[in-house]
């Protein structure tokens, strides 16, 4: 009896103590404007990435996300790892250039190779930023990671603008007036403050191509679910492979654990206490 | 009729020539038979589980920590980067990373349960007053680590965690301005911080192993306690170390696994800052700048000082409320060093003070409010809500709540434990560890409430 106590309260201590970071960690996107909730095939202890959608991902990041926000942490090598094929990086390669020092010593500039990242959009952080009403873009390859939410926040924010006029109805500033948002701002339900510099980016049906066979309609929100799977897995390329080896690591402590168990058992055997 | 009889070889046991030749020059084999052989009570409960456990995970921490150090690069250009090169391109590296990442969070999950198992089995007594203040040093140079280790990846919450924490010290008069400068190696937290920062928290892990050695050499000068707290007189008390709790060890270590590795496969984030995965942005302040949750109580204290606080009143014409404030969160943990002359009972463990026992839980559900209160803005209303169970609102800000929760923090060291270990009458004490089971007493799960001894924990 004694010892049920003794393992159930050092359980009580521990869940209490986790719980104490859930304030932070749960909050998600702004104003507790709670994220929409979507079934993610690379969620839960066997979850893994759908490939036909990370293909589709990586056509609307290449087609619209990538002219403004770079992913530089994803390599083009890593691509061929979930399948992406070269024809489908190559428009990317060859379009965009490396920068390079050549054998004259002058800077000159050559397309793009499967071992190189993603080439970014701007030369560097200050041309994106004056491109961009003077702040740079954030780079794409972790923002899934980086932003509470996860997944269910940048689909939410992806399909979550809203009209001006609509806005100004639902939300107000700090100041407690109508929210309106100025020229080259948008206004979306999820991101904090409601006022965004990045205007809708997937405004349309069909505009990205779907062609594969057996591909979906390129809806909006499928399109906005696509890619943010892609995005997903460029945040956490190690997914599967960690999902995989994190079950049979449990399955072998679960029966090593119980082993030394019954060990403990038996030489505790003769012990009166 | 005793239990341990015959356990364990004798001292002296015959060695080989060559065993000889070492053994007078070195004392290995005496060194080892000593750790098996070493007398353990026999009623130890899982609670005493946790020390060891926690040298593992040092152990795991320093071995984990030097592979990283392979692939890690400490500048402020290259860190952030370097750290997506580990979780990316080098081989496991993303496993590596995890373990560390959350084995520091366990480390501290495993050492708080350690040192609350202390403070309720009065293991700080005489003659344990040297192995619990090491113990706290130990906390001390593992907070230490923690934050600087915090810091290497370079991410927002680690470039604001390092801003705020070093600009604490710019609170002390005088000299506060100066020691910031000194800390940082320049004006603000930048590369020369980072490089230092990465330095020390190479070393400081090894520095903790020393101190482990002096914590385990002085426990095992004066043995071990055991939740009864009456020193074993006899050998029927103990038993040895090896293979009793060698084997118990192994068991609690096994299901200490499985928590680390559920968390490194299955929620390897869920204990840190989605912030820190965007690269540290000196012009970009994070909304809510977050500790890791091993030290929201300890931030909880230091916020809930303001100029409103009645604690601060009686020194508001001496020191800032910030100065207080850190005085205060220093404070929280410096006065576990007076434990031994702050607790006044003759009785070591609280399954014989009636009245300590409750005021020791309502002490760690303080701990652990604090630990709320650190996690959330200062001026918010507090909602009390489990996952979409239930939530209301308590109609307190955090802030107050944090200022009730200090105010007992320290109440409950300064007055509490002395008061009651003075005015308590604690119940009766059993004679020795073995004495209820040869006296055939009371078998059972029930609190020690009887006039006869208490029942043996079944460990």
């Amino acid at each position: 009896m004694m010892r049920v106590r003794s393992i159930f309260l050092a359980g009580v201590v521990a869940v209490a103590g986790f719980a104490g970071t859930l304030p932070s960690s749960v909050m998600a996107a702004g104003d507790g404007v709670k994220a929409k909730s979507v079934d993610w095939s690379f969620y839960g202890p066997f979850g893994t990435f759908d490939r036909a959608q990370i293909k589709r991902g990586w056509k609307v990041y290449a087609k619209v996300c990538a002219s403004c926000h770079g992913l530089k942490h994803v390599y083009y090598r890593h691509l061929l790892t979930i399948g992406i094929e070269p024809k489908a990086m190559k428009e990317m390669m060859t379009s965009r250039k490396m920068p390079m020092i050549d054998d004259a010593g002058d800077a000159v500039t050559r397309a793009a190779k499967l071992g190189d990242p993603i080439t970014a959009p701007f030369a560097n952080d200050v041309a994106a930023a004056k491109a961009n009403n003077g702040k740079a873009p954030p780079d794409l390859s972790l923002i899934v990671k980086a932003r509470g939410g996860g997944a269910n926040y940048i689909y939410s924010l992806l399909t979550g603008y809203v009209t001006a006029a609509a806005c100004e109805k639902e939300y107000k500033g700090s100041d407690g007036k109508p929210l309106k948002p100025e020229s080259g701002q948008s206004c979306n339900t999820y991101f904090p403050g409601h006022i965004i510099a990045m205007a809708p980016p997937l405004a349309s049906e069909g505009q990205v191509d779907y062609d594969e066979k057996g591909a979906p309609k390129a809806t909006v929100s499928q399109m906005a679910m696509d890619v943010t799977a892609f995005l997903a897995w460029a945040a956490e390329p190690e997914l599967e492979d960690r999902k995989r080896m994190g079950l049979r690591v449990m399955l072998f402590l679960l029966i090593l654990t119980g082993l030394f168990f019954v060990i403990y058992r038996q030489v505790w055997r003769r012990v009166k206490h | 009729m005793s239990a341990n009889a015959g356990h364990g070889a004798p001292q002296g046991t015959p060695r080989g020539r060559t065993a000889n030749w070492i053994e007078r020059r070195l004392p290995v084999f005496s060194t080892m038979e000593h750790f098996s052989q070493y007398p353990t009570p026999k009623n130890l409960n899982y609670w005493w589980n946790f020390g060891s456990i926690a040298g593992f995970v040092l152990v795991a921490m320093i071995v984990t920590g030097i592979v990283l150090a392979m692939h890690y690069t400490p500048h402020v250009d290259h860190a952030f980067n370097s750290v997506e090169r580990i979780m990316r391109d080098v081989n496991y590296g993303w496993l590596i990373r995890y373990l560390h990442a959350n084995g520091g969070a366990m480390f501290f999950l495993v050492v708080y349960i350690h040192l609350f198992r202390g403070l309720y089995y009065g293991s700080y007594k005489a003659p344990r007053e040297i192995i619990w203040w090491l113990g706290i040093i130990i906390l001390l140079l593992m907070m230490a680590t923690a934050f600087m280790g915090y810091v290497l990846p370079w991410g927002q919450m680690s470039f604001w965690a390092a801003k705020v924490i070093t600009n604490l010290f710019s609170a002390i008069p005088w000299v506060g301005e100066s020691i910031t400068t000194w800390l940082w190696g320049g004006f603000t937290v930048d590369n020369p911080t980072l490089n230092r920062f990465f330095s020390l928290h190479y070393l400081l892990p090894f520095v903790i192993v020393g101190v482990v050695v002096l914590h385990i050499a002085a426990l095992h000068t004066v043995k071990s306690g055991n939740p009864l707290g009456v020193e074993a007189k006899t050998p029927k008390d103990t038993i040895p170390f090896h293979p009793y709790y060698t084997v118990k060890d192994l068991f609690g270590l096994g299901v200490f696994m499985l928590v680390w590795a559920f968390f490194v496969f299955y929620a390897p984030n869920f204990m840190g800052h989605p912030d820190n995965y965007i690269p540290a942005d000196s012009l970009a302040t994070p909304a809510h700048i977050v500790p890791e949750w091993y030290f929201l109580p300890y931030y909880a204290i230091l916020r809930a000082f303001t100029a409103d606080f009645f604690m601060y009143w009686p020194i508001s014409w001496l020191i800032t409320a910030k100065f207080a404030g850190v005085i205060a969160m220093f404070g929280s943990l410096l006065i576990l060093f007076l434990m031994p002359w702050l607790d006044t009972s003759e009785v070591r463990s609280s399954r014989f003070r009636p009245i300590y026992k409750i005021f020791f839980w309502v002490f760690v559900i303080d701990t652990i409010i604090l630990g709320y209160v650190g996690a959330n803005a200062p001026d918010e209303v507090a909602h009390i809500a489990l996952l979409g169970l239930f939530d209301f609102s308590t109609g307190l800000t955090w802030l107050t709540i944090g200022e009730i929760t200090t105010f007992w923090y320290f109440f409950h060291f300064i007055i509490l434990v002395p008061v009651i270990g003075r005015m308590e009458r604690p119940r009766p004490l059993p004679h020795s560890i073995s004495e209820p089971v040869l006296g055939g007493g009371a078998v059972g799960g029930g609190a020690a409430a009887q006039s006869r001894p208490g029942p043996m924990e079944k460990a």
